[in-house]
């Protein structure tokens, strides 16, 4: 759709009257997803306005880019948090730090993304402009743009109020090729700092689960400390990873998986926050099960450990960092930790979906 | 963190460790049954049984609502949820038990029937507020730190004349377990001591497991759920025993009084009654060991209104959950144990509740037990 103004006499620039500004006290109806004209101010008015930048304005149905020279990466990921909006975030800036990250874990540099939209009829105009602003400033904060996009409407009760699914493009630096099949025993396993604030920040906010908690998400992209553990480990870096979904627990078994080892970690060296800590115990949850968004593992050859370590704490998201395990033989592909109370425990995979125990 | 760190201090456990192994006698053994899983959790969780000496044993019990209730009562939920007009709530905990037939009610709620996850009776409540075409009917389980919370939703419910909320009562007595257990002592199960539900004694109190200290001579002590908690209620009990001292106990003076909560239990004993008899899994038909809604509430009695029966329904015949409940086997003495049956595939309850003695065998400790990679 061409914005730019009418220009009618020399000297005399009226704008076009019959486009009227988008009501955001309204909803989003079934038009605004039929490829109409309503479609289409709902995309400048909201999308455009929040993700600008050049590749957008060209209004195309794609967008053309130049690819650097070397080995690239990509990933896509789609996002269904409930609550939408959660202390310390919201799914739009999630949409983003969860695209961004998990480039950044092969240590690649992330370039583009891209996001596409699942919109539930009835949803508040204004919450989605409020998601929209959020992807937009996590984009232009990380500076890696949302290049291309797409917007389906779905009639009520067919999702819950919005859907992003992002796809992340990045360039991987030379020499460097992380893989989860790459630890080996002997590795340091090496956490950047506090586990389960995301998981438990939503949670506060969750219907029927409403309790009155101070923490806030850990949503960040982490590229900038990525690229800075690459500075400082180099080729010695073995593999990295985000403990999303299923938390820490469920990162390390699927390394163990994937590399044929086990794990040995030591529960005193975990860093949780108190919150966090009482939180779960409140639930009957278990922080090593808990979602994270803004931290990431890191399994490193021993001689390096001691260098990253401190090239972690140097980073802002890094500042808690701290080294809480070994990667061990065992063809069993355990992952063991070291109570506090020096007994030892499997730390394993969730069976089903982690929830409140009953008494 | 305040009120949970001071229970799980590294060095505290350590000295305690020091203590029991002083403390227990080389020439004998020493048998406890944690009643409740609860504690098996927490004794796995923390690997408490790496700090305790090798005379020192502990047995798992039967306290975990979801293990010891037959298959027979999660096959006629799954009847009642069918129902058209019923919305069935329930603890996330009862989703994946199998019921008969390859069942369970997460499978039945895949294949239509409305049911919902509920963190609280009050959610359940507030569901049938909502929703006044629906007959909403609460799934209550659990022993007597569950009961009150049911018991104040079926005031609520009278209150506000709600005519569509209804329970389906499987609220069952500890101590009538713990006798249970203690009749069938020498069939496979020899303990020394107990160690006891607090979460339960803060309701009930002390005096209900006094018959065990008289009349079957066990030590019991009621310990709270933390590790330091149990560890200390162990030495507690070795302590006991060498005095030759048979004594009920109370470890967790924090929360549990002699008496216990007198308000809950009036209020419990107002709306519910005793029933004859209540069929366990692992220790079949026990009398006066489970409750059911009074007369006087028989609208809110989901049994009744919806003429619910129990159908005879068998546990998979290799399944030894009965045995572990009673504490006569351990979960690795199963053939299914870590083969066929997983907490993705269990083939009973006890590997499916997050209190059951398999499942927490399995999750923190099969170390132990499983040599094979999977
Ligand atoms: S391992 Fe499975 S089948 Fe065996 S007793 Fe435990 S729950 Fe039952």
């Amino acid at each position: 759709m061409d914005l730019s103004p009418l220009r009618h006499a020399e000297g005399c620039v009226v704008t076009k009257t019959y486009r009227r500004k988008l009501d955001m006290s309204g909803r989003v109806d079934l038009s605004h997803g039929a490829g109409g004209r309503a479609m289409a101010q709902l995309i400048a008015d909201i999308f455009h306005v929040a993700l600008d930048n050049d590749w957008l304005r060209q209004g195309n149905d794609q967008s053309v880019f130049e690819a650097p020279k070397g080995r690239m990466a990509m990933t896509t990921d789609a996002f269904v948090v409930s609550p939408l909006f959660f202390p310390g975030g919201d799914i739009g800036s999630l949409a983003v730090h969860g695209a961004v990250n998990d480039i950044a874990m092969s240590g690649s540099r992330p370039l583009y993304l891209s996001a596409s939209f699942i919109i539930e009829e009835g949803f508040p105009l204004a919450d989605l402009a409020r998601i929209a602003e959020s992807m937009g400033a996590a984009s232009r904060a990380a500076g890696v743009p949302v290049i291309t996009g797409d917007t389906k409407v779905v009639e009520r009760g067919k999702a819950d109020g919005v859907f992003i699914t992002t796809t992340g493009v990045g360039v991987v630096p030379e020499g460097l090729d992380l893989s989860g099949d790459k630890a080996r025993p002997g590795d340091v396993l090496l956490v950047s700092g506090s586990i389960g604030d995301h998981g438990v920040a939503v949670m506060s906010k969750r219907e029927n689960l409403e309790f009155d908690c101070e923490i806030l998400s850990d949503s960040a992209a982490l590229h900038g400390l990525v690229a800075d553990m690459v500075a400082a480990a180099g080729a010695a870096l073995r593999l990295m990873r985000d403990p999303t979904r299923g938390g820490l627990a469920a990162t390390l078994n699927e390394i163990a998986q994937q590399s044929r080892v086990g794990f040995r970690i030591e529960e005193a060296a975990i860093p949780v926050k108190p919150e966090v800590a009482a939180a779960c115990e409140l639930l009957g949850l278990d922080p090593l099960n808990v979602a994270n968004e803004g931290k990431l593992i890191a399994v490193v050859a021993p001689e390096a450990a001691p260098a990253l370590l401190e090239a972690m704490r140097a980073h802002p998201l890094g500042c808690d960092a701290a080294i809480i395990g070994a990667a061990v033989e065992d063809e069993r592909r355990f992952v063991q930790m070291t109570s506090s109370f020096g007994g030892a425990r499997i730390v394993d995979w969730l069976a089903g979906e982690q929830l409140p125990r009953i008494c | 963190m305040k009120y949970v760190d001071e229970f799980r201090d590294g060095h505290l456990a350590r000295g305690l460790a020091r203590s029991l192994a002083t403390l227990a006698r080389d020439d004998r053994e020493y048998r406890f049954m944690e009643f409740c899983g609860g504690h098996t959790h927490a004794i796995s969780r923390y690997g408490l049984e790496d700090l305790l000496p090798p005379n020192i044993r502990m047995i798992h019990g039967p306290g975990c609502p979801v293990c010891v209730l037959p298959v027979g009562r999660i096959d006629a939920a799954i009847a009642l949820a069918r129902h058209p007009k019923v919305t069935l709530c329930t603890y996330a905990d009862l989703m994946r038990v199998p019921a008969s037939g390859g069942m369970s009610l997460i499978k039945a709620k895949a294949a239509g029937a409305d049911i919902r996850m509920v963190y609280s009776t009050l959610d359940a409540i507030r569901i049938a507020e909502a929703e006044p075409s629906r007959e909403v009917v609460f799934f209550a389980i659990g022993f007597e730190t569950t009961t009150p919370p049911t018991a104040l939703a079926i005031r609520l419910a009278a209150q506000k004349q709600l005519s569509n909320f209804s329970v389906f009562c499987n609220h069952v007595l500890t101590p009538a377990a713990m006798r249970a257990i203690l009749a069938g002592e020498g069939e496979g199960v020899e303990i020394d001591g107990f160690v006891g539900p607090s979460h339960v004694s803060a309701v009930i109190g002390v005096r209900p497991y006094q018959f065990a200290a008289e009349h079957f001579n066990k030590p019991i002590v009621i310990a709270g759920f933390e590790p330091l908690d149990v560890m200390q209620s162990i030495l507690m009990l070795v302590r006991q025993l060498n005095e030759g001292r048979c004594e009920v106990e109370n470890q967790y003076g924090r929360a549990v009084t002699t008496e216990g909560n007198v308000k809950a239990q009036a209020e419990v004993a107002d709306i519910f009654e005793l029933r004859d008899s209540f069929e366990w899994r692992g220790l079949g038909e026990v009398p006066a060991s489970a409750l059911r809604l009074r007369e006087a509430y028989a609208d809110y009695d989901a049994e009744r209104r919806f003429g619910v029966t129990t159908p005879c329904a068998k546990d998979n015949p290799a399944c030894e959950c009965g045995a572990i409940l009673r504490g006569a086997k351990r979960p690795h003495d199963c053939k299914l144990f870590g083969t066929v049956c997983t907490p993705e595939t269990p083939m009973g309850s006890c590997m499916v509740s997050s209190e059951g003695a398999c499942a927490a065998q399995w999750t923190y400790r099969r170390f132990d037990t499983q040599r094979v990679a999977s």
